[in-house]
């Protein structure tokens, strides 16, 4: 190993091997803003559903626009680590990690919200197909229970697929830890983390196998996951909800923000860790091109969505057309056009834009407009019925603010709290790609401490 | 078979809202209050939608009452993700309250707009709560509830004309509206006897459904256009 490559891995151990306060203090942070969703949610429980702004006919509101928005961002991780990996893209190597584990966490968080979202939440498990007596089965034909099982599906491969590659690096922080004192906390815990990696031809054969079975399983569920998603608006008959585009456009919409987050992230991990080294310029800029892609590609699904609704002129469907073009909504309909059209266009088409600083400000704008769209297709629908006698508004109460800024503290808490337990960057896939390039012997050929 | 019908003369709606009272006390069905229902939660399973026809002054007000329509295709059924909402032998869309877990997948999809949400759970202050309907259930907070066409009336009917070895013949059962419709503008019966009177109007020139065009298939058929005008 060059001495380089090693101090270039300092800043990547730091926080493994001891605390630190500036992530303690974040993290304690993060928890507290966490709390307020937690808070929030025995609230409602507490006081029923009724505490939020949710009226007849919005029935949906915040929670499901959170719900789309959080599955829209698991697809970060796996899906374009997934294709990176796929594809044997080589700068994939420092961000496959990092992405996968916002898939994970985005997951988790979005599928606390139909949840949250329900009028009994301790009745939740009426969805799972248990066997009993009465021989009561949830409705196969409901779009919810294909989303349960589409998430559970996902959840379950995005954790196996965030641990698989983990292997390695669990067992490298091991040795550390072991070599240091082998008594320690941290040495137990990592020993039993690594599943007893050593690091035989056998293993990384079975690893590296066992990965590339999994990226291309994956894609097809993150796919389905999404499209599934959509098509709890698209079965219904409801009008703007009942299209034909949602599948697609929705997976569009999911790695769209997706890649939003992977920025903003990837740019405050470097700066945060001092990651400079591994999260290179020519990274983001890649990422860079691949988010300008998905700009293109959402704006020309949003465009010919609208445009076919416009020019079919149903009246019930242009009721809600009208009332986001030009009525109520208006406002946020052109701020999301402004974020998820005109700005990154503007700065991403340009090497200088695709520095990492402007990525991270174009990521944080896209995904207020990615929300907007969900909330859009939400409550824009639901506030207009066919039937129009009804015609609803919909306020947020406090509770339903509450649960949105706090999933947002769950989520850096829980990314901040496994920046401390695993290395962010993939170790062993860094070193395998500079033995790619001739600089240094593959990871394989590490020698590694035994373990009784 | 039995598929239990409604017909709605709206010539003869006076839009007096005698039903919607009725329908609120057979049907146990909570008043929400003012604030409340400004913010769009009132409950009415059943409710007088008011438009206008003409310019001013030559104006004229129409009534039309809204229910749930017991579609025979209902989209409210497909979506609901454990079975609270199906459509039983006898036509009728029925909720079963304690397998409801409020999703509100079910009201999203009415395309009449006539599910009602228990944002809260009722309160009936005493006296009040001594006017409750014994036959019908109280509902929770958190579940869905709408128009059930007066089932625990069809039930009773039923096992009055079955004490009485006999069939359920037409006028046996009545839903609290069209008992309480001093227009008589409700009707209520089997559509599948032709020899109900529900049957019979329902082949009128001025029948039609709600909203026809989605092929829901609705129970509730609705009759305009008569000699009044």
């Amino acid at each position: 190993m060059t001495p380089g490559s090693m101090s270039r891995e300092v800043p990547l151990f730091r926080p493994l091997t001891s605390w630190r306060p500036k992530l303690i203090l974040g993290s304690l942070l993060a928890g507290a803003v966490a709390a307020l969703l937690f808070y929030s949610w025995g609230y409602q429980i507490r006081n029923d559903i009724g505490v939020t702004g949710l009226n007849r006919p919005v029935f949906w509101g915040f929670y499901i626009t959170n719900f789309v928005f959080w599955i829209g961002i698991s697809h970060a991780g796996t899906l374009i680590s997934a294709i990176l990996r796929v594809t044997s893209a080589e700068w994939r190597r420092p961000v496959t990690r990092c992405a996968e584990a916002i898939t994970v966490f985005a997951l988790s968080i979005g599928g606390l919200f139909p949840l949250i979202h329900l009028g009994r939440p301790w009745l939740f498990w009426f969805m799972i197909p248990l066997p009993n007596y009465r021989g009561l089965w949830p409705n196969f034909r409901s779009p919810l229970v294909w989303d349960m099982m589409a998430i559970g599906t996902y959840l379950t491969g995005s954790i196996l697929y965030l641990l698989l590659p983990m292997l390695p690096d669990l067992a490298i922080l091991r040795d550390r830890h072991i070599a240091d004192n082998p008594n320690s906390a941290r040495a137990r815990i990592y020993r039993f983390l690594a599943l007893g990696w050593r690091g035989t031809a056998q293993q990384w054969h079975s690893l590296e196998s066992g990965i590339r079975a999994l990226a291309v399983i994956i894609i097809p569920v993150a796919v389905s996951v999404h499209t599934i998603v959509s098509w709890d608006f698209s079965m219904t008959r409801q009008p703007m909800w009942h299209s034909t585009i949602f599948g697609p456009y929705f997976v569009v919409g999911a790695i769209y923000s997706g890649i939003a987050v992977l920025m903003v992230a990837m740019y405050l991990l470097r700066r945060g860790m001092g990651l400079e080294s591994y999260l290179n310029d020519k990274i983001f800029n890649n990422l860079g091109l691949l988010f300008l892609t998905f700009t293109l590609i959402w704006s020309y699904f949003t465009f010919a969505e609208h445009l076919t609704v416009w020019y079919g002129n149903e009246p019930s469907e242009m009721a809600v057309f009208t009332e986001r073009i030009s009525g109520q909504y208006a406002w946020i309909f052109w701020a999301m056009i402004l974020l998820n059209v005109a700005l990154p266009m503007l700065v991403l088409s340009f090497p200088l834009g695709r520095k990492p600083f402007f990525t991270a400000i174009v990521g944080v704008g896209v995904l207020i407009g990615m929300w907007i769209e969900r909330f859009l297709i939400v409550v824009g629908t639901l506030s207009l019925p066919r039937l129009d006698f009804t015609v609803g508004t919909y306020q947020p109460s406090w509770t339903e603010l509450g649960i949105l800024v706090g999933s947002f503290g769950l989520f850096v808490l829980l990314y901040l709290i496994f920046i401390q337990i695993a290395p962010i960057v993939s170790i062993w896939e860094v070193r395998e790609g500079e033995h790619h390039l001739g600089q240094v012997r593959p990871a394989s050929e590490h020698p590694t401490v035994e373990t009784t | 078979m039995t598929r239990w019908g409604m017909v709605i003369d709206t010539d003869r709606c006076t839009g007096c809202g005698a039903c919607v009272v009725a329908c609120h006390a057979e049907n146990n069905i909570q008043t929400v209050g003012e604030e409340e229902a400004k913010n769009g939660r009132a409950m009415h399973w059943l409710r007088i939608e008011r438009h206008y026809e003409g310019e001013f002054p030559d104006i004229q007000v129409r009534f039309l009452p809204v229910l749930c329509q017991q579609c025979g295709s209902a989209p409210c059924e497909p979506v609901c993700p454990v079975y609270a909402t199906y459509r039983t032998p006898e036509g009728l869309n029925a909720m079963v309250y304690s397998r409801c877990i409020g999703t509100r997948y079910c009201a999203n999809n009415c395309p009449y707009t006539v599910r009602f949400f228990n944002w809260h759970a009722g309160e009936w202050p005493e006296p009040l709560d001594r006017q409750l309907n014994p036959d019908v259930s109280v509902r929770p907070a958190g579940v869905m509830e709408k128009c059930t066409f007066c089932v625990q009336r069809i039930q009773e009917g039923q096992d009055r004309a079955k004490d009485e070895s006999r069939q359920v013949t037409d006028g046996d059962i009545k839903t609290a509206c069209s008992q309480s419709c001093p227009a008589r503008a409700i009707t209520f019966g089997d559509l599948e006897n032709s020899e109900s009177r529900v049957a019979q109007m329902a082949k009128s020139a001025r029948a039609s459904h709600l909203l026809e065009d989605l092929g829901t298939d609705p129970s509730v058929i609705y009759l305009q256009g008569g000699e009044e005008h």
